[in-house]
């Protein structure tokens, strides 16, 4: 096969365009502007641990189905340990994100980047409550009574029915999580590719000379 | 030659100057056994809600006048569920709506429930041992609607009061079948046959659909009152708090906002309104990039120089 036959693969062609949108310096970066010097850098990552511990935690849950955790000690812990990630999660993902607000870090074509991370707290959000909604205890019944109102009024509980635990867990450990992950995964990527936004360049300051 | 002029909220010089040394691996690494010591020590220090579910059974041994209230209203169609519109049933003149605009009355009614035959019929139906049962049962399909709404108007004239030693001390004489229909319904709901009996209406052995069940009980005043006592209800920021002292969807703080005031809190389409509002607010946050003034905000009100305060001085001096 000619070189030119190689080149022309689908195979080599998208190699080429993830090693030169994506070199091993921006997927494993050594070194940083020497500008992303504060604490608020700090949780994007913090929320990306977060999320390591809420998918762990979930998953070890549901190897046992989902009442088991109310009459195990064990389970009952693992619960404790999901509902803190979540919140610590959260938490963590709230910060950064007023964070980034106010580093208006869109900046440079970094539009979709911020957009990707919207989209995951808004997904994220759906996440959590369709998790408030199949812990099969007190607080997943009222709220699911509660939030049912609301639901109905956009149209959409004719198709997301929030009383119907069976599908409320499916969506809560299936789609919503991959959905998540994959925005999750989409927004790294996107930050490994475009860097951390630059600072305002510098205002002389009024009064000044 | 035009000359597009450099907008400070969109664009940005990008960075030429100093590198600083950078562990990603490392960072990631401390980052995740940070989290997972404050997630261990905050799960042993307070652990998680888990108040058990309510029950009918429950309901109507606790507090059999409002079940039997309720189911009374089950069977007369005057229920919340029975006169709540799409997605549940037909009802005119319902349905939530912002300038005339109705969604859950264009997408229709999906999710069909009829009140009085799932919640209240078809449930005692199953109750074939009961000869009594059975002969109220014909006589109320067998009668008139006006015949039922006489009788459903003499019920609801003498609905029961007390209760003796667990049931009903009915004080309707004119309302054929419909005191016996009620009672049993009680009598059922105490022994637990109607939860089992609600959760496997209209479906094969398997279920996990509990729609019925849950807009059922949400009927009744014992679940709400209960929910009350547990600082849960719409007025007291329900839809983010959960059981005990914990911190619930606090991400919800937004949403739950809008309830506690007026138009949203006494409007009857507050909960569509709430939605719009936060939809609005949820496309607004997405879409910042592009939207003039919400995205000059970051560098009017300069809090950016705290987060780079170092880089600023460096480059004052």
């Amino acid at each position: 096969m000619s070189t030119t036959a190689i080149d022309r693969q689908w195979t080599t062609r998208v190699r080429k365009r993830i090693a030169g949108t994506f070199p091993p310096e921006k997927v494993l970066p050594d070194t940083q502007p020497a500008y992303v010097a504060s604490w608020i850098y700090v949780f994007g990552v913090l929320t990306l641990a977060a999320l390591a511990l809420v998918i762990a935690t979930g998953v070890a849950l549901a190897i046992m189905g989902p009442t088991w955790w109310h009459v195990s000690g064990v389970g009952h812990f693992l619960n404790s340990l999901h509902l803190w990630s979540v919140e610590v999660f959260f938490f963590a993902m709230v910060v950064h994100l007023w964070g980034k607000y106010f580093m208006a870090a869109w900046r440079g074509g970094r539009a979709l980047t911020w957009i990707t991370g919207g989209v995951t707290f808004l997904t994220s959000i759906a996440t959590a409550f369709t998790g408030y909604l199949s812990q099969t205890n007190f607080d997943s019944q009222w709220i699911a009574t509660q939030a049912k109102d609301g639901i109905n009024a956009t149209g959409a509980g004719a198709f997301f029915n929030v009383l119907n635990l069976g599908q409320m867990l499916m969506w809560h450990i299936t789609l919503l999580p991959l959905a998540a992950a994959a925005l999750t995964a989409l927004h790294v990527i996107l930050v490994r590719k475009r860097g951390v936004v630059p600072p305002f360049a510098d205002e002389p300051r009024e009064g000044g000379k | 030659m035009s000359t597009k002029r450099f907008n400070p909220d969109v664009e940005v010089a990008e960075w030429t100057g100093r590198q600083r040394p950078y562990d990603i691996l490392k960072e990631g690494t401390i980052a995740l056994i940070v989290v997972s010591l404050l997630v261990v020590t905050l799960a042993v220090l307070f652990g998680s809600p888990d108040d058990a579910p309510v029950t009918i059974r429950q309901w109507s041994n606790a507090d059999p006048i409002d079940f039997a209230t309720t189911a009374f209203t089950e069977l007369a169609g005057a229920s919340a569920t029975a006169t709540y519109g799409a997605p549940y049933n037909h009802v005119p003149a319902t349905g939530q709506s912002i300038l005339g605009v109705s969604l859950e009355n264009l997408v229709g009614v999906h999710i069909p429930i009829n009140t009085a035959n799932d919640f209240v019929l078809i449930p005692l139906a199953a109750q074939t041992d009961d000869r009594r049962l059975t002969a109220a049962l014909s006589a109320w399909r067998g009668a008139t609607p006006t015949v039922q709404a006489a009788w459903i108007a003499d019920y609801a004239a003498h609905e029961p009061t007390t209760v003796a030693r667990g049931h009903l001390i009915m004080r309707a004489h004119h309302a054929g079948p419909v005191p016996v229909l009620i009672a049993s319904l009680t009598q059922m709901a105490q022994s637990g046959a109607l939860d089992q009996a609600l959760l496997t209406n209209n479906q094969r052995y398997y279920s996990v659909n509990y729609t019925e069940p849950l807009l059922f009980l949400a009927n009744g005043n014992y679940f709400s009152t209960l929910a009350g006592n547990k600082h849960l209800a719409g007025n007291q920021w329900g839809m983010m708090n959960e059981t005990g002292n914990y911190p619930g969807q606090a991400w919800l703080w937004l949403y739950t906002f809008w309830y506690q005031i007026k138009p949203f809190s006494t409007s009857a389409s507050g909960d569509f309104m709430v939605w719009a509002l936060m939809m609005l607010a949820s496309v607004i946050m997405v879409l910042v990039p592009f939207i003039p003034g919400v995205r000059s905000i970051p560098r009017r009100i300069k809090i950016y120089r705290l987060i780079w305060r170092d880089h600023y001085r460096h480059a004052g001096r």
